[in-house]
């Protein structure tokens, strides 16, 4: 029984290869073997949304994906969403709005709507509560996310225009 | 938490799957993964194989054909629900399945996975028994259908034998005109809905000419109210007459669980169903 594969993916733009045991999940792998712990890790069962990440272009939770069913995908986490220099302008709008306070959703926050701004460039409040309600915040009362999330979309609408 | 160690498997076509379901002792097909990895990770479940379906060629996809769609069995719950062939054809899958899970599970969950899962609040086994879907199963003996409403077996065990796998699933969609809702209620939207309804209406001359009624919820399997849908045909659907198709809910064998109990879960039903079946009503082409 082979109980780890050597795999291949790109992580933030960076190709990587690495050897993961078969049984561990996305979110452990970039945590663990690449030392991105900006992916947080909340419950492990897919119901807080704290690891969520892209991959191919997609928000998905990394605690229900196994590091070897990324083999051969494009992987974005929080560190590959902005710089210090750039934010992201939902990082940008974050800081303005006051959108965290602990932090410890925020990646997960972020990571889920920058593919919900990207298919949803100009969503109600309604909508962006809808788009997180599978990402658990227990300080902000989400009121500051949302604000910050419409901020950011108009800043996003504002310079694609 | 940690997935007990399992053997990996990620073959690529259904003939491969096939070899390894009859082979390998105690083997699990990971599809989406939304139920089976969280089962993984709390070590709910351990295979000592799992068969990961997602390089399988051929499983994914969506296909009109003798007027039904053809829904494969590794087709992204999001790429249901935003596809145009669904939203046009099958609108009441695409309502349904903004109440599965969440954007984030969505992305990864499919359509295969969740009817073989089986929950009983899954939405999709309730739309899937709703439009008398026919799930399409892959197995040593060959190929077979195998009609939704013969598919739960028990409490979410799906009536397949262990070295088979269903391939892709066929909804036969209604006539153009045709009124539909999905509806649920659960704590949180994204939550197991503790009860689901989906109703189908035909109005044609101002008479409801075709019904389809459905719970989810009450039951290990998905619930049709057949005395109510032939209470509904022929009849003019006043706002009497749905309340009173919905109140038969009120004598359903339902389920009590920790969240809800049976009598709890009656009266949602019989609100929901009217609910339903009032917005289907709504949305039907040829409404009087």
């Amino acid at each position: 029984m082979s109980d780890s594969r050597r795999i291949a993916l790109a992580v933030n733009g960076v190709q990587h290869e690495a050897e993961t045991p078969v049984r561990e999940h996305l979110a452990d792998f970039l945590r663990g073997t690449l030392g991105l712990t900006g992916t947080h890790l909340g419950c492990e069962h897919g119901v807080c949304g704290a690891c969520t990440v892209l991959v191919d272009g997609r928000a998905v939770r990394a605690c229900l994906m196994l590091a070897v069913q990324a083999d051969g995908c494009a992987v974005t986490t929080i560190e590959g969403l902005g710089t210090d220099e750039a934010l992201h302008p939902l990082q940008a709008a974050f800081c303005a709005h006051h959108g965290l306070q602990c932090g410890f959703c925020t990646p997960g926050m972020l990571t889920t709507l920058a593919e919900f701004l990207q298919v949803h460039p100009d969503p109600t409040e309604e909508d962006v509560r809808v788009a997180i309600s599978g990402n658990l915040c227990r300080c902000t009362g989400y009121d500051s996310i949302v604000a910050a999330t419409m901020e950011a979309a108009r800043a996003m609408r504002g310079a694609g225009a | 938490m940690k997935a007990a160690p399992f053997a990996y498997h990620d073959p690529r076509n259904v003939e491969e799957v096939l070899h390894l379901l009859a082979t390998l002792e105690n083997p699990r097909l990971l599809a989406g993964g939304q139920s089976l990895m969280p089962m993984l990770n709390m070590r709910v479940a351990f295979p000592d194989h799992v068969i990961d379906l997602n390089r399988v060629e051929g499983l994914d996809g969506v296909t009109e054909r003798d007027g039904a769609l053809r829904i494969g069995a590794m087709t992204r719950q999001r790429d249901v629900e935003e596809h145009p062939l669904v939203r046009a054809r099958l609108p009441v899958m695409a309502e349904a399945l903004s109440f599965v899970g969440h954007w984030q599970t969505r992305n990864r969950g499919t359509v295969g996975g969740s009817l073989c899962n089986l929950d009983p609040s899954a939405e999709l086994v309730a739309v899937a028994a709703a439009l008398d879907a026919v799930l399409e199963v892959r197995g040593p003996a060959g190929a077979r259908d195998l009609s939704i409403h013969a598919f739960p077996e028990g409490f979410m065990t799906p009536a397949l034998a262990p070295e088979e796998m269903v391939t892709a699933i066929r909804f036969p969609f209604w006539p153009a005109g045709h009124g539909h809702c999905f509806t649920e209620f659960a704590r949180r939207h994204g939550d197991y809905a503790i009860v689901s309804a989906a109703a189908l209406l035909m109005v044609e001359g101002g008479r409801v000419t075709r019904a389809s009624l459905t719970l989810g919820g009450v039951a290990a399997g998905p619930m049709r109210l057949r005395e109510a849908e032939a209470a509904l045909l022929g009849a003019v659907p006043s706002e009497e007459v749905l309340r009173g198709a919905a109140a038969r809910c009120q004598e359903i064998e339902a389920m009590s669980d920790p969240q809800a109990p049976a009598w709890y879960r009656r009266r949602l039903a019989t609100t929901l169903v009217r609910r339903a079946l009032e917005t289907a009503l709504a949305r039907a082409g040829g409404a009087a």
